[in-house]
């Protein structure tokens, strides 16, 4: 290879740095929403990559389904406190008490569609008028056709047919009062390479990543891991099995994976190997075939 | 010798080709063969198909990633598309064939290294191939390789191979495109895509993926011309970086040094580099595309907007802009209009001072009478602007050679400039 040439990691850390520095340039209170999974954690690395020496300069934002795995939480915790970053909390929890979103019932219930509502009063209570995330292009078909920078009406919609086009690299973030940008740095990222990136970078992830044991049960062919708050029926018998997650979502909806991968090495390994993608693990993207597109054009992240 | 993923590089390219000229099949097939669509992907789209009494599994499933795209069978914008081998992860930007054809490409061609253009074996030359032709060399990427497909219909002829093959020479070698490659292949029967063709014993030249994972790109990014546009000034302010004052940026053209004597525009006050800093500590040297954070020896006003140079290689500083524009709003690009203006880290306004042409996108010929600039034409124009633009030739580099333009009223973007 030229002594001018970038690796793959490289010029896709440097695109996303750019597009961080892009929206600290061209908005005045932006703010990166903060899963606690590894996409966001790579993000939140970067940022602090594109400001350096200076601290992250927009606040972090965790839509708090309140239904986590603990693990997630105390990572989340350590992570601030070691870097001094802003942490806000948007919380699903208050609102239903606040009677703005209703909880879904039965054994599949799940938060995961009412992190939008709480999203979206959690922007406009902030002024937020960018939120940047972690979404991959790769990860699903709807998301595959979304820019970097991509625009929100005052209701927070997407409108998917009518998306700025975005050409170079010269991001167009002018908006009217209310409305809003959803800005994806690493959108040109695959799986693969965030892992080989989170190895390259020695970037501390939380533990359920890896394998491990746990109490679970199978529903629909997914693992799903024994928790507080998803409920199991008569026939799903609830049993210790060495699992690790590939994403971190809502503990009601995201599935486990059987595996014995320990380290990065391995997890790359397995993901080099494996034949299904990480959604394919997340019952909220199987409830229709256009469920992904849906719930972004609500304005989902 | 197999290279690890920490020396892997990156190849961005674009596909085009005109309705049912096995465009996706082409990308299913690439997909496929490199072990990228998983089996939940195929199920899904198995299942959709047989749903639809489809004979075969529709590979252009997986590329239609909207509702409507599904319900109507078109594709209606750019969808972005990830596969690697051992060689190079690449990104394909997938563009329909027929909706918002040129708006589309032009975005897709906008970031590419490299465009694969699909002709049918049987049909030849069309007009579409043109179009594609000329907006790959109007966006200047740097290679172009022409797929022959559908050889399985034409008896995998080397006759009609070759003959299609003088015919494009003679027609690309009025493009700016100095690396044009030739490679008749069967897309649906896989030949001379990722395998080398039985059928085809007497094509001596290299299958697709060989070519996209060898082609050379690192001299695709200007390493000559040295253009630091500023994107932000970092100002730490705390008692360990006190006077610490860093811009920060992506390299857009040339190789910057520690020690090199640079110049500031739009001041034009010079110094030193003091250093070049990243979060993973000090470089000697950075180059395009790197993001980096640089500080100078002396205290300069600088901000965003601003552009680090050397002095004796400047770009062109100028109000007055000779740009051609891919138009892409809804309503025409109005003559004397005002818009506003993006150009690298630059915002401005302009006004449209002259439609001197429009470009027929199919014959390349120059239309001095029409002026009607409507959503997917191309145009020549001049611009002035408010403040003075620093610019490069579009053709020595993309980043301080390209410019958007954007409706005061609406924010959107409606206009792609390549200056001239």
């Amino acid at each position: 290879m030229g002594s001018y040439n970038l690796t793959h990691l490289k010029e896709l850390e440097s695109e996303a740095i750019f597009v961080i520095r892009e929206v600290v340039a061209q908005f005045e209170n932006p703010v990166l929403l903060f899963s606690g999974g590894k996409d966001s954690i790579v993000c939140y690395h970067l940022a602090r990559k594109a400001f350096y020496p200076a601290k992250v300069p927009f606040p972090l934002m965790h839509v708090d389904t309140g239904h986590n795995f603990p693990e997630t939480i105390q990572f989340r915790d350590k992570l601030i406190e070691e870097t001094g970053a802003r942490l806000i909390v948007g919380s699903v929890q208050q609102s239903i008490d606040e009677g703005k979103s209703t909880e879904e019932k039965g054994v599949n219930a799940s938060r995961n569609k009412l992190q939008t509502v709480t999203l979206l009063d959690a922007i406009e209570a902030n002024k937020f008028d960018c939120a940047m995330g972690g979404a991959r292009r790769d990860e699903e078909k709807a998301r595959a056709k979304e820019r970097f920078f991509s625009h929100r009406d005052d209701f927070g919609q997407w409108d998917p047919k009518n998306q700025r086009p975005e050409l170079w690299n010269t991001f167009n973030g002018k908006k009217n009062m209310g409305e809003h940008f959803r800005v994806f740095p690493i959108s040109n990222w695959t799986e693969m390479d965030i892992w080989q990136y989170i190895l390259a970078e020695k970037i501390d992830i939380p533990s359920i990543y890896f394998s491990h044991t746990r109490d679970c049960f199978v529903r629909d062919g997914v693992i799903m891991g024994k928790t507080d708050f998803v409920e199991t029926k008569d026939t799903e018998e609830v049993q210790p099995m060495v699992v690790r997650f590939r994403t971190i979502g809502d503990a009601t909806c995201t599935g486990a994976v059987a595996s014995t991968a320990a380290t990065l090495e391995e997890i790359i390994e397995e993901v080099a190997s494996t034949r299904v993608t990480e959604r394919g693990g997340r019952s909220d993207d199987k409830r229709s075939e256009a469920a992904m597109e849906d719930r972004k054009k609500e304005g989902y992240f | 010798m197999e290279k690890s993923y920490l020396n892997m590089d990156l190849l961005r390219f674009t596909t085009a080709g005109s309705v049912d000229d096995g465009k996706s099949t082409l990308i299913g097939r690439l997909l496929y063969d490199s072990k990228s669509i998983f089996e939940d992907q195929m199920e899904a789209i198995q299942q959709v198909s047989d749903r639809k009494g489809e004979e075969h599994v529709n590979l252009a499933l997986l590329t239609d990633g909207l509702r409507d795209e599904r319900e109507q069978g078109i594709t209606i914008d750019v969808a972005y598309r990830y596969f690697a081998t051992p060689q190079r992860k690449f990104i394909i930007a997938d563009t329909p064939g027929h909706i918002q054809y040129t708006r589309n490409m032009v975005t897709g061609a906008s970031t590419a290294n490299l465009a694969i253009i699909l002709i049918d074996a049987r049909h030849g030359i069309v007009e579409q191939t043109k179009r594609h032709s000329f907006i790959a060399s109007l966006l200047g990427i740097p290679h172009i390789v022409y797929c022959i497909n559908k050889m399985d219909l034409v008896d995998y002829s080397q006759e009609v191979y070759n003959t299609l093959v003088d015919d494009l020479e003679d027609f690309s070698a009025k493009l700016e495109t100095k690396d044009v490659r030739f490679i008749p292949i069967s897309a649906l029967k896989g030949d001379n895509v990722v395998h080398r063709s039985e059928k085809m014993g007497w094509f001596e030249g290299a299958t697709l993926m060989h070519t996209l994972e060898t082609v050379h790109i690192a001299s695709d990014h200007n390493h000559i011309d040295c253009r630091f546009p500023i994107q932000n000034v970092i100002r730490p302010q705390t008692t360990e970086h006190h006077d610490y004052r860093g811009y920060a940026g992506r390299i857009a053209g040339g190789v910057f040094k520690k020690g090199d004597a640079v110049m500031v525009l739009p001041s034009g006050f010079t110094s030193k580099i003091k250093s070049i800093d990243t979060f993973d500590g000090e470089i000697d040297e950075a180059f395009a595309p790197m993001s980096v954070t640089m500080t100078l020896e002396d205290d300069i006003d600088i901000s965003r907007g601003d552009m680090i140079v050397r002095e004796n290689n400047k770009p062109e500083v100028s109000q007055d802009i000779e740009a051609m524009i891919c138009w892409m709003g809804d309503s025409p690009l109005k003559e004397k209009g005002k818009y506003a203006l993006k150009h690298t880290s630059k915002d401005a306004r302009c006004m449209v001072k002259e439609i001197k042409y429009k470009v027929d996108i199919n014959t390349l010929h120059r239309n001095e009478a029409d002026k009607v600039i409507s959503s997917n034409d191309v145009a020549r124009v001049t611009l002035r602007t408010t403040s003075p633009l620093f610019i490069d030739q579009y053709g020595r580099n993309r980043n301080t050679g390209s410019l958007i333009l954007i409706d005061e009223a609406t924010n959107n973007t409606v206009g792609a400039g390549m200056i001239i």
